[in-house]
């Protein structure tokens, strides 16, 4: 076995050392997804176990990309930008903007608006999204963490930053849906993040990580084109308001390995007491 | 309620998935969806230009008489495809040992394929059925 390790190592100094060899695209299109909310490789509102980009074995993949959510009362703003290597490990980083909007006003700070920032570790423990009999299992870290933390601690938030940690489990069946492929995804997340944490972490409710169970299945129509749906369960942790979860119908466009394009109708419930938050999501990934 | 709907009709596309995954009885459905022997050779003929002309996978032909790799893999094309026809030539695992083929190089041909199979005015159901008959042979190709 050390020849085999010397030739990863060897190829792993090769991938970070030589610039032409960014584009790497060893796996087929659209499976690295896009890029979710909170920054990693999956659909829009769940990560997924697979890793961003199109990197395979011996080599390094990854993304950039700007996502917007418009909702009746509030509106939320991510840039990320992930990395992976090896199809094996993925990094991840995004800045969210979320702006209150309504709730803004009725706390007099119109302009209020509230940053987080996080980190993303995801590494793939085994399987793989189509060969071999097991599905792509994947786990990872979410750190985040509150730029602003007065109005979560208003509210009865513990803390202002926290760690989630996740279980992906990803496969597509090659013909699984009457001969179209068919990708299904399910995430257990530990968590106590009040909506997404842009609310803070933990509250007067719970102050405890909590299991979550999220969901995604889509179709692809062709190799370019995967219509789906999300659902994500969230902890309900203060009790000022309740928290929903959520959920989306998605329509995601690859038309190459350079871009992704997802749109989405979006449902979230009530959001620190304002009721039927549903919109539209919009993203633009580029890959390289 | 809502969240009831979603689960269920998150439980009716999984058990969709699961009912209709498996390959209809052996029959050649396939073989004449793809045109049969003559319209699987001009897919396979399309695929490997497009594979000679790529620059990550090209090397690996080199060398190769490609009309009768063309005929071989066919011939191997139209048997999975419930065809009368019969693959004779090496067995998978035998005759890409030696290659030290990668993930990638096996996605690339995957890529070629479908973009043959497009071309070609496939149906999208019909490639997916190809593609899963010739998933499993990754584990004898690549390394």
């Amino acid at each position: 076995m050390p020849g085999k390790t010397y030739r990863g190592f060897l190829a792993l100094i090769l991938t970070l050392l030589s610039p032409w060899a960014i584009a790497q695209d060893g796996r087929i299109l659209a499976t690295g997804g896009v890029t979710q909310i909170e920054g990693s490789a999956g659909g829009g509102l769940v990560p997924w176990a697979v890793m961003a980009g199109y990197g395979a074995e011996g080599e390094q993949g990854g993304t950039v990309s700007l996502s917007h959510v418009s909702l009746a009362d509030y509106r939320l703003s991510t840039v990320a930008a992930n990395w992976s290597w090896n199809n094996r490990v993925e990094v991840s980083a995004s800045r969210g903007q979320f702006n209150l909007g309504t709730l803004g006003i009725a706390l007099e700070a119109p302009d209020a608006v509230l940053r987080m920032n996080t980190l993303g570790l995801k590494t793939r423990l085994g399987g793989d999204l189509i060969y071999g009999t097991l599905p792509q299992i994947a786990f990872g870290v979410q750190y985040k963490d509150l730029r602003d933390p007065t109005i979560p601690e208003l509210v009865g938030a513990q803390r202002d930053s926290d760690v989630d940690a996740y279980l992906a489990v990803t496969r597509l069946f090659l013909g699984g849906a009457g001969g179209y492929n068919l990708l299904l995804n399910g995430t257990l997340r530990a968590t106590r993040a009040n909506e997404l944490g842009y609310l803070g972490f933990g509250g007067d409710r719970n102050d405890d990580h909590e299991l979550q169970l999220e969901a995604s299945a889509a179709i692809f129509l062709n190799p370019r084109t995967a219509v789906g749906m999300e659902y994500r369960r969230k902890p309900n942790n203060l009790s000022f308001a309740e928290e929903n979860d959520w959920a989306d119908l998605f329509i995601a466009w690859f038309p190459n390995k350079d871009l992704a394009l997802a749109a989405a109708w979006t449902r979230h419930g009530a959001i620190a007491g304002l009721e039927n938050q549903d919109g539209f999501y919009l993203s633009l990934q580029a890959s390289f | 309620m809502k969240r009831l709907s979603i689960l269920a009709v998150f439980s009716a596309l999984v058990l969709a998935g699961c009912v209709a995954s498996p390959e209809p009885a052996e029959d050649d459905r396939l073989y004449q969806a793809l045109g049969e022997r003559e319209g699987i050779e001009r897919i396979v003929e399309d695929m490997l230009i497009r594979v000679t002309d790529d620059v990550r996978i090209a090397h690996y032909f080199r060398g190769i008489p490609l009309g009768d790799l063309r005929d071989e893999l066919a011939d191997q094309f139209c048997e999975l495809a419930g065809g009368p026809c019969e693959y004779t030539g090496r067995d998978m695992r035998e005759a890409h040992e030696d290659l030290d083929l990668s993930r990638a190089d096996f996605n690339a041909l995957v890529e070629h394929l479908i973009a043959a199979m497009e071309r070609h005015h496939v149906r999208v159901p019909d490639q997916n059925r190809l593609l899963a008959k010739l998933a499993p042979m990754e584990r004898d190709m690549v390394d």
